[in-house]
């Protein structure tokens, strides 16, 4: 900034952007697209606000990653600004799947509501093999929960080496994840409009996939920054974005398996 | 432009930007709460046109004007809807909490401008959804709390409930993003000696506010999601023949909604807080206490929602429980009311248009609260479920407290904001007839409401006409009272008396009164110090 040698406050004086503006408008374009949509229409016009959204956070996290390698925008008050941010981001997030598993013990634990099930999954439903597909992806969130702390020790210990591979490694893993899942819905034997306990399990473990396939992203993001040399020992709240949010997607993945797909199949007879 | 990469864009920092662009790009904490209050005024004015529909239809009993029931419903629901969404909330924590939050805490904007920008966007966009939703097919007949399965395809099959989803779901962007932003900015951006424990009880309300607002509307997102999906992709989450339960519609809806409510009253509280204080010339009288009293509220207020249930057959643990919770809420509200008395109590009182609507706020504040007790009880609520007694009470708290909260922050800070002072008289008069006016309006309806008088149906029985009347009576004269408010707004920004820094006096000790009137675009460009100076 002109400013910044007379600068007195440590706080980072944002220039105006137009990216605020620009997505508001793809998200009231993509509102309206999408109920289009709904209603027996195309999905152009859903597709095409889902474009400008998309044009918008590039260039808003563009600008961002520029005001962070700019070296003088984030100052250490602004970085702890930045994470407090994500933390409370997080949190909301975190209420956002209270609502979803406050709908799954609606019906399935009797002593909450008067038509929870006597027996769940409902009779009729053939849940899926806990410790078949659901087990394995469990398995491989948390080898990718590990990998990324090594990445953050890496990059702490300044191994951009190591710190690239502990990123590609969780990036791999987030998206075998999200193939398997894919195959899981594709072979599972109940489908969305089949009654509660497939609106339940669609709507939770969607969700879900899509914050994975969210974080899995953020992390590329993070993975060719780190290769074209972004990111320093004492500052890369990028990644340490990145990888709380995919440790919250993991925690909210084990959630979803005690409960959901094990505690969820008791009452199956088979 | 983002990262001042060049020394053009280096210098547009340092002076006010100009056109549309200052607007539409804006990351001036100052600006964006001026467009705020800008949607605030227009979605009142929307909405209250809406109110007056329903009175003259209300003013006599038989139909009146409008012969489409529906659209009757329409018009309760879109009436409630912008009135909580798009007036109350970006007016008192938009608008207020932008302009003012920095300026009291001493820093010079927002922790995150360009997010700043977008929660306004994202809400103008969602008041546009809202408007077509009304517009759209036979629009949503739901009532604001859109309950299933009224709300469901078979009942709403057109694409009207579809655009208020979609459009509420912006508005919950918009206040997520929003109180990300309040929190981060008052816990991160505080000035210098101004510990939590110092700082102004209006800041403190915007704090828990945005706490509050950060937990309750995701809940509502995922919510609407599920009535989205049953509306149009098939599940079952509120259709009880594929095994789900419109109740849980319920919880869902009034675990936020009940937050909601504080949502709205808690920066009412703030504003009415430093008023009292300055116009009393004294600090808030148990100034923790008030400040806690708040936080006490607040996390209350997450557990006592299913007390709006309490006609649907929740079993009578469940209900006894509720009620308990709720009448708790009475203790930390009556530290408040108590400490604003005796805020005033011994101080050198000035009543000053501002104060006006403090001690007016007060007043229908106590009013509702006293209802909201009696409303408590699950035993008396079956009886009064669903009349017009819960609508005198909670436009009491709500509509009208909160809006007098915006009036009396309207006259408090609109010196700060445009530089110029309101005509003192005519503030008078508008503060008189708008409180004549909600009382006469608003009163009678407790009648009607023990009378048995069911809340959202257009036409009524001949033995509830009188007070009736009276209540529309007291609409025109609300409207009179808002038109005097637009003839006050015209005065003050076009022919106002220029304004000191402090019209106040000793009275205004919060850092806003410390930077000229008007506010210039960039303040607190060297942190203050407040060391010194004594907590509030």
């Amino acid at each position: 900034m002109a400013s910044e040698a007379t600068k007195k406050h440590p706080w980072h004086m944002v220039e105006p952007s137009p990216w605020p503006a620009v997505g508001s408008a793809g998200a009231f374009i993509m509102a309206v697209g999408g109920i289009w949509y709904m209603h027996e229409g195309p999905i152009y016009g859903f597709l095409a606000g889902l474009a400008v959204v998309l044009y918008c956070m590039y260039g808003w996290w563009r600008d961002v990653v520029r005001e962070a390698e700019s070296g003088a925008d984030h100052t250490a008050p602004v970085q702890h600004g930045l994470r407090m941010g994500m933390v409370l981001f997080i949190a909301s997030e975190v209420m956002f799947f209270v609502a979803f598993f406050w709908a799954y013990f609606n019906s399935s634990v009797p002593f909450l509501s008067f038509v929870a099930h006597e027996t769940w999954p409902p009779e009729g439903i053939v849940p899926l093999d806990t410790w078949g597909l659901p087990f394995l992806n469990t398995l491989i969130l948390l080898t990718s929960g590990a990998t990324v702390t090594w990445a953050h020790h890496a990059v702490k210990a300044n191994d951009r080496g190591k710190f690239i591979l502990g990123l590609g490694l969780t990036v791999a893993l987030g998206f075998i994840f999200i193939g398997l899942q894919a195959y899981e819905y594709a072979h599972a034997a109940f489908g969305i409009k089949d009654g509660i306990y497939p609106s339940t399990f669609y709507l939770a473990t969607g969700f879900h996939g899509f914050h994975v396939f969210v974080g899995a992203c953020f992390l590329t993001v993070c993975f060719f920054r780190a290769k074209a040399g972004h990111f320093k020992p004492e500052q890369h709240i990028g990644f340490e974005a990145a990888a709380w949010y995919w440790h919250f997607v993991d925690v909210v993945w084990l959630f979803l398996f005690c409960w959901i797909y094990w505690w969820g199949s008791f009452g199956y007879a088979g | 432009m983002a990262n001042g990469a060049s020394d053009a864009a280096h210098h547009a920092h340092d002076h006010k930007p100009t056109g549309l662009g200052r607007w539409l790009y804006s990351t001036n904490h100052k600006d964006i709460g001026t467009m705020y209050i800008v949607l605030s005024i227009i979605a009142a004015v929307v909405g209250g046109a809406m109110s007056g529909m329903i009175r003259l239809e209300l003013a006599e009993p038989g139909i009146q004007y409008i012969e489409d029931f529906q659209f009757y419903n329409v018009l309760v629901t879109a009436h409630g809807f912008i009135m909580v969404f798009f007036v109350v909330m970006p007016g008192l924590i938009g608008g207020f909490g932008n302009w003012i939050v920095p300026l009291m805490i001493g820093a010079p904007d927002m922790a995150f401008p360009r997010m700043n920008n977008i929660s306004f966007w994202l809400l103008a966009a969602a008041l546009v959804l809202m408007v077509m939703a009304g517009l759209t097919g036979s629009g949503p007949g739901t009532g604001w709390t859109v309950y299933p399965p009224l709300s469901n395809a078979d009942f709403h099959s057109d694409a009207a409930v579809d655009f208020g989803i979609l459009s509420l779901h912006l508005a919950g962007a918009s206040s997520v993003l929003g109180a990300i932003n309040f929190i981060t900015t008052i816990l991160n951006m505080r000035a210098t000696g101004m510990t939590l424990h110092r700082m102004p009880l209006f800041v403190w309300s915007i704090l828990v506010t945005a706490f509050l607002l950060l937990l309750a509307i995701p809940v509502l997102a995922g919510a609407l999601t599920m009535l989205l999906t049953d509306r149009n992709f098939g599940t079952a989450f509120f259709s009880p023949e594929g095994g789900g339960d419109p109740i849980l519609w319920q919880h869902l809806f009034w675990f936020f909604g009940h937050p909601e409510v504080y949502i709205m009253v808690l920066p009412a509280f703030g504003v009415i807080s430093q008023i009292v204080s300055t116009f009393s010339r004294k600090p808030v009288f148990g100034y923790l206490g008030m400040a806690y009293a708040m936080i006490a509220i607040g996390f209350i207020g997450f557990i006592v929602w299913a007390h709006h249930m309490n006609a649907v057959g929740l079993d009578v643990n469940t209900r006894a429980y509720f009620v308990a919770a709720t009448m708790v809420i009475a203790v930390p509200t009556g530290v408040k009311i108590f400490s604003w008395i005796a805020t005033m109590w011994g101080g050198s009182l000035r009543f000053d248009t501002p104060m006006l609507w403090a001690l007016g706020f007060i007043f229908l504040f106590v009013v509702g609260g006293v209802t909201g007790v009696v409303l408590a009880n699950a035993g008396a609520d079956m009886a009064f479920h669903d009349t017009y007694y819960v609508v005198a009470h909670f436009h009491y708290v709500l509509s009208i407290a909160a809006v007098f909260a915006m009036f009396a922050g309207f006259y408090y800070w609109i010196g700060k904001m445009s530089g110029r002072q309101y005509p003192e008289g005519l503030g008078k008069l508008h503060f008189w007839i708008t409180f004549i006016g909600v009382n006469v309006m608003f009163f009678p309806q407790h009648f009607l409401g023990m009378a048995g008088m069911p809340r959202r149906i257009p036409d009524y029985p001949d033995a509830y006409a009188g007070w009736n009347m009276v209540s529309s009576i007291g609409a025109a004269i609300t409207m009179v009272g808002t038109l005097l408010f637009f003839i006050v707004l015209f005065r003050t920004l076009g022919a106002g008396r220029k304004v000191e820094a402090n019209p106040w006096g000793e009275g205004a000790t919060t850092l806003e009164w410390a930077v000229p009137s008007p506010a210039p675009f960039h303040t607190h460009e060297d942190t203050p110090n407040v060391e010194a100076q004594p907590a509030e």
